[in-house]
């Protein structure tokens, strides 16, 4: 079954953890969806972009155990102040975690879906996973279930999966070519036996492609993500893209290669290079004609709660929880008046199109601007910025392409206790390393720049603007793009001119 | 006969699940901070498998030793990581 496709952009939205004005789908984008499953995604912060604004998630941390051994990935490491998949700080039990998720979702009522994501493969651990699920349906029906998979054991548990009404499912596809996958699967444990090498991965690739039919075939959602790393399935991604989408999966989420040499992976000692910004929106495109992008990934933890860009996980630790008294036949009624405002407010928004700008040339080159903002607005100082939203602004409007994380959240081995592990680089400035990325933007918008890094950023060849701070983002960016096509700067004659 | 699991393991509970005999149990906080396995129970699979399980779907390198200290998965079998860089980043052990 082939289900059809959400398009990337969205309508102006308020509040919430991104801090993006409108992080992608188009005004109707899930209109094109058949009833049934626009009603599945609209409330879903990572399947629909228009829904992470307004919807909140929650991962338990369950499934510690794991079937294969990915490349980007070190089971040793468990940091707290870091942000990334496969990371988590507490190990529940179902039963643990059951309070957790009745006790989240009384105190925020838009958590709408709760994921297991690990830290292991949930599906490697059938038994505390569907434990989880089953005692959840039965508690809390109105919490939306999914599961995130390496797929190795998915054509088992597919029924499974099913019967607990399981109505999403991501599984991890980095490959549809064993010897590409040789080189980021060093092995797999497969009926009772540790395989590695090409063999491995082709059993690995064989279960994911019959797990996803056979999800398909049932019609449950299925999202793939694919990690993107640079010389090794940078161009094979596309292929990759193709040949889920045939398959039936409706979004396809490509993310960068994390691989830090102090997190220990094989990829970070061994200096495998992370994908540019520009390398990760290059290939996004490229895959975008084939299948609808996901652009508004965190790439969270496998204890995340709260809206997508935030972490509220400290304040539901299992102890703060042990004397919370949560009564959730009270909470469902909170939570169901709080779902239907936000379902209302989305419908309004839906057909509300923006109209193209006015008064640009036509043949004015297209321009990325980065913006630091918060709740739709340009709203930050360019040293807080946690993250930073790239917007491209051309004639035909102003488009959300991704957002920059700027900080390192990891504070190094020291901060983790490691003591074994040495770090290796990092003599970066975090003002450098914030510049390095936003290379390829010509602007950056924010509320307020310090005197150090206007300058580094003008000498980057980067515009820093503080002139449009309050203002919803893409009035601004449109209002910067305007300025500068004035200047006829934007035309292909006048670079030519100004080189000459 | 019997298989040990060494302070290298993470507690990731893969063992545990695969283990034909339930030789692998959680000790108290002060006996030891990770699993161990119970050498009364533990047969190394023999007759139940070609590969002692603990072993085939443990992720961490030098996590599981025999009678003798050796570890079934020494350094660098798991990752590919070369010794080399193992010992740049102090992540080498020769025994246990």
């Amino acid at each position: 079954m082939e289900l059809p496709v959400i398009s990337n952009n969205a309508p102006a939205a308020e509040g919430g953890g991104c801090s993006s004005s409108g992080c992608g789908s188009a005004p109707d984008a899930l209109a094109h969806l058949p009833d049934h499953i626009r009603a599945k995604v609209q409330d879903h912060p990572c399947y629909s972009e228009q829904a992470h604004h307004y919807f909140a998630r929650m991962h338990v941390a369950v499934a510690p155990a794991c079937n294969i051994q990915c490349n980007y990935c070190n089971r040793k490491y468990d940091c707290s102040n870091e942000s990334r998949p496969g990371v988590v700080s507490e190990l529940l039990t179902p039963d643990q975690a059951i309070k957790k998720v009745l006790a989240v979702a009384a105190e925020i009522p838009q958590m709408t879906v709760l994921g297991i994501a690990g830290p292991g493969d949930p599906l490697a651990n059938p038994g505390r996973t569907f434990d989880t699920f089953r005692q959840l349906s039965e508690k809390a029906p109105d919490i939306k279930l999914c599961v995130s998979t390496n797929g190795l054991s998915l054509p088992e548990h597919v029924d499974e999966i099913a019967k607990h009404n399981i109505d999403h499912v991501t599984i991890t596809i980095n490959c549809v070519d064993p010897e590409v996958g040789a080189k980021i699967y060093p092995w797999i444990y497969w009926q009772n036996k540790r395989i590695f090498g090409i063999e491995g991965a082709k059993i690995l690739i064989e279960q994911q492609q019959k797990g996803l039919q056979m999800l398909t075939e049932r019609g449950i959602l299925v999202k793939v993500n694919s990690v993107l790393i640079p010389g090794i399935n940078d161009q094979h991604l596309k292929e990759v893209s193709k040949i889920v989408k045939e398959k039936g999966a409706f979004l396809h989420n490509v993310m960068p290669l994390i691989a830090e040499a102090e997190h220990g992976t094989y990829y970070g000692i061994m200096g495998q290079p992370e994908p540019t910004q520009e390398m990760l929106q290059e290939l996004q495109d490229a895959c975008a004609g084939d299948m609808a992008m996901m652009r508004h990934c965190r790439q969270c933890r496998a204890d995340a709660v709260g809206l997508l860009g935030e972490d509220r996980g400290d304040e539901f630790t299992m102890d703060k929880i042990d004397v919370m008294d949560i009564d959730y036949e009270a909470a469902m009624v909170r939570r169901k008046q709080v779902h239907d405002e936000i379902i209302d407010k989305l419908e309004a928004e839906r057909g509300v199109a923006k109209p193209k700008p006015t008064d640009i040339p036509e043949g004015s080159r297209p321009v990325l601007m980065a913006v630091a903002g918060k709740n739709g607005l340009v709203a930050e100082h360019f040293g807080h910025a946690r993250e930073f939203l790239i917007y491209e602004a051309s004639p035909s409007g102003v488009r959300f392409i991704s957002h920059r994380k700027t900080e390192l959240y990891c504070g190094g081995m020291d901060a983790c206790g490691d003591g074994d592990l040495v770090e290796a680089g990092g003599s970066e400035s975090l003002l450098d390393r914030n510049i390095r990325i936003l290379s390829g933007c010509e602007v950056v918008l924010c509320s307020k720049v310090g005197y150090e890094p206007w300058a580094k950023l003008e000498a980057a060849g980067i515009a820093p603007n503080g002139e449009h701070a309050m203002e919803p983002i893409e009035d601004a960016v449109m209002a910067v793009y305007k300025e500068i096509a004035a200047t006829g700067k934007l035309l292909p004659q006048a670079d030519s001119l100004k080189v000459a | 006969m019997a298989l040990q699991i060494t302070e290298s393991c993470v507690n990731c509970w893969a063992c545990v699940d695969v283990c034909p005999n339930d030789a692998i149990y959680q000790p108290d906080r002060d006996e030891a901070p990770h699993f161990l396995i119970s050498a009364d129970k533990c047969t190394e699979c023999l007759g139940d498998h070609a590969d002692p399980q603990c072993a085939a779907i443990c992720p961490i390198e030098m996590a599981i030793v025999n009678e003798l200290g050796e570890f079934l998965n020494p350094p660098g079998s798991l990752t590919g990581i070369p010794i080399e860089k193992l010992k740049e980043f102090g992540l080498w052990r020769e025994a246990a």
